[in-house]
């Protein structure tokens, strides 16, 4: 018995199949996680990932702390309500987790980091927020619901009252507002438009059903999983972990390495790498036979292992299996998986996969 | 709890075999295991003409979840195999025990039949599991 969201009995009488998460009792699927993908793409679907952590920080010196604690550089935020994806790293340049982190106003930011870190990363947020004088209030009392589709946003528009329509339809992406009781975030991890919406815990039931009802389907973490790999995002513990630098998980982009003097926790260990050619790199792969990618099967080439498959499903927009794996920087377009005995080629290619909801590739 | 048609006989392994006329069978995989399984992908059957032996692997029904091997409940000779499920494989989640089925076995024993569990036993089964 593990955890349980306030949707938690929603999630039953919808039949869905229950597994652990982290803790958590959460929906794997409501019958067919690859319906629910389609959903997405197509439609408008819902996720209960209430089970994810929020963490409020507050103090005057906020913002000096964060561009201490975070690889990416919250001077990027200016305006209220503008969202950052970054990773916090430790010491060793590994990542710690990553997260979003919005700013509320100047003395008080916001965290939505992973489940599955919930401990080690209060514990080290805590850690380090101490000389700050920042106090680190997680917050526990609300729920989160993303809502993810071409249709998404109209569909939560129309369940809105007139003053938070209002502010939600002038979100630009990876904006956010806070609005009568309501966090709405123009956020997701699908690749397609919508919001991700903080809700008062006693309030999450009724929002549910009435999004049920104005057609949004309920969609599990196995479409979850399938809908951020073809949209080409990590997932930590996957891509990137404590001895994985974000420069070899495809995750440069997100360390802000100007300004020089910016000293963040990490910064000194990956020093070396930054401008130097990394040994390894994050790729995508496309398995064209029949088969499925899947994580911690073997990459090879020339007879030798290069890499591993570090996330690979079926994805239903393309019919075929994708995967990212972790290898040699100068691989080539083609290499072999080791799967049930075989070694079967798959295409070298660079994420996503899958794009406002039309493939990438054939 | 899944459901398991009564006049169909069942294996450990969770396939299905109904008697098609006397010495041919059709195979396919139970409810409870499409459902453990979740989505089907692929599915690799066997090749018509093909012989095989009771427990051999002959089919592979790969979903979002796992690949999992299927074994022949019985010796005999592969005459037929369900080629909808080419295109189609997610039958095998709609209708396990109907268009879902894989292939059909001419059997070569048919005294292997009484090693199978009934549609009771196999419920029992799987409800320890």
């Amino acid at each position: 018995m593990g955890a349980k969201t306030a949707l938690y009995q929603e999630h039953l009488s919808l039949g869905a199949k229950i597994v652990d998460f982290a803790g958590w009792d959460m929906p794997l699927h409501y019958g067919s996680q690859v319906e629910e993908h389609y959903k997405v793409r197509g439609e408008a679907g819902m996720f209960d990932v209430s089970h994810m952590t929020f963490v409020d920080l507050n103090g005057a010196r906020v913002r000096e702390f964060l561009r201490y604690l975070l690889a990416n550089n919250v001077d990027r935020l200016q305006t209220y309500g503008r969202a950052l994806y970054t990773c916090m790293l430790n010491e060793q340049g590994g990542v710690v987790d990553d997260l979003i982190v919005y700013f509320l106003d100047e003395e008080r930011f916001r965290l939505v980091v992973n489940a599955g870190t919930h401990d080690k990363d209060m514990a080290w947020i805590e850690r380090h927020a101490t000389a700050y004088d920042v106090t680190v209030n997680e917050i526990t009392d609300v729920a989160l619901l993303a809502i993810q589709g071409p249709d998404a946003r109209h569909k939560v528009h129309h369940l809105l009252s007139d003053v938070q329509r209002e502010k939600a339809q002038a979100l630009v992406p990876f904006n956010a507002v806070e609005t009568e009781g309501f966090f709405i975030s123009r956020t997701g991890y699908t690749g397609e438009d919508g919001y991700e919406v903080m809700i008062p815990r006693d309030q999450v039931v009724d929002f549910w059903r009435r999004l049920h009802k104005a057609g949004v389907h309920p969609v599990g973490l196995g479409a979850r999983d399938t809908l951020r790999l073809e949209a080409g995002m990590d997932l930590y513990s996957a891509e990137m972990d404590e001895e994985t630098s974000p420069l070899e998980a495809g995750l440069k982009w997100t360390v802000a390495w100007e300004p020089l003097d910016r000293d963040f926790i990490g910064r000194k260990a990956l020093e070396p790498q930054y401008n130097a050619t990394p040994a390894r790199k994050l790729v995508g792969l496309i398995l064209d036979d029949r088969g499925v990618l899947r994580s911690h099967q073997r990459v090879i080439l020339d007879g030798e292992v290069i890499g591993k498959v570090t996330s690979g499903s079926f994805s239903p927009t393309l019919g075929k299996a994708i995967a990212f794996a972790r290898v040699p920087f100068d691989v080539g377009e083609r290499v072999l998986v080791e799967m049930r005995g075989k070694q079967l080629p798959a295409r070298v290619v660079k994420p996503p996969f899958v794009r406002h909801g039309k493939a990438c590739f054939e | 709890m899944s459901n398991a048609p009564s006049h169909l006989r069942y294996t450990r392994s969770h396939e299905w075999i109904e008697t098609i006329s006397d010495g041919t069978y059709r195979i396919g995989i139970s409810d409870h295991a499409q459902d453990l399984l979740g989505d089907m992908v692929f599915i690799e059957l066997p090749e018509v003409g093909s012989t095989v032996s009771a427990s051999d692997e002959c089919a592979v029904v790969e979903s979002v979840k796992a690949a999992s091997d299927v074994y022949s409940p019985l010796s005999g000779e592969i005459i037929e195999i369900n080629e909808a499920l080419e295109d189609s494989p997610d039958l095998v989640n709609r209708d396990p025990y109907g268009d879902g089925w894989l292939f059909t076995v001419k059997a070569s024993d048919s005294s292997e039949l009484d090693e199978l569990m009934s549609a009771d036993e196999y419920v029992v089964l799987t409800n320890e599991e």
